[in-house]
């Protein structure tokens, strides 16, 4: 029996995009990093290239998180009112980019002015040399105000700016054009909306090479089968030849998988649940590498423990 | 290969005596090909051709069975590479393995606590399936003992005998055959003693190849003497059984390639049971129909088996409750009334909640076709008028004294509009479920 009578022949690829700029690039990062390039499903080496390995994020907020969980409380209480030294954690647990949720600025929050804000990202910068993406607090008519900021401040940095929405992509995506930043966009789970979104985006003169999409993620139990059937078709769709739809994915789902009952509710509510720090990581990390088997190139995440597992799951599979 | 019009042409009679109801026996074997018709309505077809045919024309992945009973598994049957072609059928078997060399009392501690591995989540039971005992005694004795046990105390589990020793295996089918465990490994070295072993006590069996080419071609020769198999290709590497597994469906549903139209296995390798419930995460998304592994504390379990219950649900239809009036606790005329959807998500959050509470509630699951509270806010089947027209139809007016509604807190936007349409006072609730103890505390301990 001859395997190669099983290759697919795909004649799509997911854009190659690398975050950040060093020195020579006109930024301050000791490093940048790529992903994109895939141009097979995931980990089907025999059959096409996937130069770039999954990489991870990891989410930190300008100001302390306090409704948290108490088992993600234990890994960062230190660091939680200092960006900069979470920031530094976050490396330290094996961060390939930081993600920077712009929290403070909701209005119910504290609402930090851009000002503020853009002073946050600098030092964020200033403390560790991994590239950054940069997302605003959820508010959107704030987020308006705080992206050009942003934007600005670190021009030549090369980051990614999100989330960039159907209902509110405008003035992210002018920021970046202006200051050569990229774009996440957020998707509502829905692959048609996704492909809009981008069109819309490209529309506006940013390049689809300078887009990166979250096609909305769930965690798991809580509709990740809708993110993992949406994120296989968007991807055998860029194979197939859409270009819509070739940008590299970004799953956010630290922010989805700890808002999950399953890493909130404590052993003694649950006694058919067992061991909550356990299952809570767990819960993380495979919500994680199940949305790895669909095809995500950034991954964003909390815990160390679940980083780790999700690292090696991406090492086992590529070698 | 997937016979053409013309290939089964061949074997029909000719005779174009139309009985199937076809013009022409070409018609008919077109039909056939497609799928469309049924062999059986020719009456004229030889017994020979039929054989041919049959087997031609049999499912690209067989179904296999394992064990008797309610919680019996049904192994394989898939029709398409992603879920979102259509759907995943059989879900992939979770299975706990241990040795017989375990002393009797820890024997006993890990019965016991593989059958606690049930859980409720989301309204419905989940659990492992079987629980696996190796050889690792290499006595016939020791094994037939153990199996024995496992076999009195786990009655709701299923029974893998993973001991490629025929002898021992011989020793312990006579008492267990008719709970139609799965047994293996059939290899290179043992297949025939296996298969006629598996023939003669009608029990499906594993084959064991060493990698794909060699699977292959040992499946090829079992099969043609015995069909009830379950193929694992030797392969122990996360990453080439990922590859191995993705081949053989792929061979198997765009080729019809015969030998690899079978259930497949997948053992995980990982010491630590984090690992290992990520490794077995790999073989479940990539088309293991059965996956064994050590881990067996809940707190590994359950993330595995929620993550196969989502990828087995139908993409077509979402897991709905019926939409209605539901009562939680020992209700009163006083008690607070909530609004969610049908969402099975969604109302079990809540009611798991407002059980929490320990304050006894109404739930109004109002109909939105199984979507999420905001899914179905975007669509327009959860604003003022379809709740206002769903409460009036729920006959709550009649349960309750008050006449105020608590809505979940993302739909906050609706509530002046709900409380002007529907004529009831609206109380808008926290945005997460979890919220609802606290909440029903602060409102309505006081009052009752
Ligand atoms: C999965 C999903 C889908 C699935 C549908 C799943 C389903 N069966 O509902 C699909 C892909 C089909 C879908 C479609 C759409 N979706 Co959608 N979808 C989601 C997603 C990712 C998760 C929803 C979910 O399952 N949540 C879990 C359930 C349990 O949550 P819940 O129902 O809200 O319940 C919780 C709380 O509300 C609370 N609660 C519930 N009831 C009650 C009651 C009381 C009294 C209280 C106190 C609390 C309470 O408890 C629960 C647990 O905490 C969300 C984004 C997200 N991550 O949340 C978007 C989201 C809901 N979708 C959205 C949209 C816009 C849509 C579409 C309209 C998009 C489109 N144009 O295609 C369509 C609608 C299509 C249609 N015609 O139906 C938006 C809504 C935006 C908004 N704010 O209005 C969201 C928020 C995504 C986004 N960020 O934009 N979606
Ligand atoms: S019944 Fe059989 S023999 Fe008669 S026409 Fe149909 S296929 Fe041909």
């Amino acid at each position: 029996m001859n395997l190669d009578s099983i290759k697919e022949k795909y004649i799509g690829s997911i854009h190659t995009v690398t975050l950040g700029a060093t020195k020579d690039q006109g930024g301050t990062r000791t490093n940048t990093v790529t992903v994109g390039g895939d141009a097979t499903l995931p980990f089907l080496f025999f059959e096409g290239e996937q130069s770039n390995k999954a990489v991870v994020a990891i989410e930190i907020w300008d100001i302390p998180p306090t409704e948290w969980n108490s088992v993600l409380q234990d890994a960062y209480a230190d660091v939680f009112s200092n960006p900069v030294a979470w920031a530094q954690k976050a490396v330290e647990f094996g961060a390939d980019l930081i993600l920077l949720r712009l929290k403070g600025g909701d209005p119910d929050l504290g609402n930090k002015t851009p000002e503020q804000l853009a002073n946050v990202v600098k030092d964020v910068l200033a403390a560790v040399g991994v590239p950054l993406i940069v997302i605003g607090c959820g508010n959107d008519e704030k987020d308006n105000s705080i992206m050009p900021v942003i934007a600005a401040v670190a021009a030549g940095e090369n980051l990614l700016l999100g989330m960039a929405k159907n209902d509110n992509y405008k003035s992210i995506v002018a920021a970046a054009l202006v200051h050569n930043h990229k774009v996440l966009t957020l998707g509502t789970v829905d692959i048609n909306m996704c492909k809009q979104l981008n069109i819309l985006i490209t529309e506006l003169g940013l390049a689809a090479e300078n887009i990166l999409m979250d096609p909305g993620s769930c965690a798991l139990g809580y509709g990740l089968e809708y993110t993992y059937s949406v994120m296989e078709r968007g991807r055998l769709d860029a194979l197939n030849g859409n270009e819509r739809l070739a940008m590299p994915v970004v799953c956010n789902v630290g922010h989805e998988a700890w808002r999950a009952k399953e890493a909130i509710a404590p052993e003694k509510d649950f006694p058919d649940w067992g061991n909550q720090a356990k299952r809570a990581i767990l819960w993380e990390a495979l919500t994680a590498t199940s949305l790895l088997q669909a095809g995500a190139n950034i991954m964003v995440m909390r815990h160390p423990e679940a980083i780790r597992l999700f690292k090696n799951n991406v090492n086992e599979l590529s070698a | 290969m997937a016979l053409t019009g013309l290939d089964i042409f061949k074997q029909l009679p000719k005779t174009n005596c139309k009985d199937c109801g076809m013009s022409t026996c070409l018609a008919f074997a077109m039909a056939l090909a497609k799928g469309s018709t049924e062999l059986d309505l020719c009456p004229h077809v030889s017994e020979s051709a039929k054989k041919f045919l049959d087997i031609a024309s049999a499912p690209p992945i067989r179904s296999v069975i394992v064990g008797v009973g309610p919680n019996q598994l049904t192994l394989g049957g898939e029709t398409v590479l992603f879920r979102h072609d259509k759907t995943f059928i059989n879900q992939t078997a979770i299975v706990i393995k241990i040795s017989d060399t375990l002393a009797p009392d820890e024997l006993d501690e890990k019965i016991r606590n593989i059958n606690g591995l049930s859980m409720k989540r989301m309204g419905q039971r989940i659990g492992v399936n079987a629980i696996a005992i190796t050889n690792c005694s290499q006595k016939p004795e020791t094994f037939k003992a153990v199996v024995d046990i496992v076999a009195a105390r786990a009655k709701n589990l299923n029974l893998i005998l993973l001991v490629e020793n025929a002898i021992a295996l011989e020793a312990v089918l006579p008492g267990i055959a008719a709970q139609k465990p799965l047994v293996g490994s059939a290899t290179a070295n043992n297949w025939q003693a296996m298969v006629a072993l598996a023939k003669r006590y009608a029990v499906p069996l594993i084959i064991k190849g060493n990698g794909l080419n060699d699977t292959a071609a040992l499946v090829e020769k079992v099969a043609s003497e015995y069909k009830e198999l379950v193929i694992d290709t030797g392969m122990r590497n996360t990453a080439k059984v990922l590859v191995a597994l993705t081949n053989i469906r792929r061979l198997a549903l765009k080729k019809k390639f015969r030998p690899f139209g079978f259930p497949t296995i997948a053992f995980t390798t990982a010491e630590d049971p984090n690992d290992e419930i990520i490794q077995a995460g790999v073989f479940v998304a990539k088309y293991a129909s059965i996956v064994i592994l050590k881990a067996d504390e809940k707190p590994y379990v359950l993330p595995l088996l929620t993550f196969r219950m989502n990828l087995y649900t139908d993409p077509q239809k979402p897991i709905a409750v019926e939409a209605n009036l539901y009562e939680i606790g020992a209700v009163t005329p006083e008690s607070p009334v909530y609004v969610c959807t049908n969402f099975s998500l969604t109302y079990y959050a809540v009611e798991g909640e407002v059980l929490n509470s320990k304050i006894p509630g109404y739930i109004i699951a109002v109909d939105t076709e199984g979507t999420s509270v905001l899914t179905a806010w975007a669509s327009g089947r959860f604003d003022a008028q379809t709740i206002t027209d769903f409460v009036q139809k729920s006959g709550i007016a009649e349960k309750v004294s008050h006449r105020t509604l608590v809505i979940p807190g993302y739909v906050a936007v609706i509530s002046g509009k709900l409380q002007e349409k529907s004529g009831w006072n609206v109380i808008v609730g926290p945005q997460e479920a979890v919220g609802i103890p606290a909440f029903a505390k602060a409102y309505y301990t006081k009052d009752a």
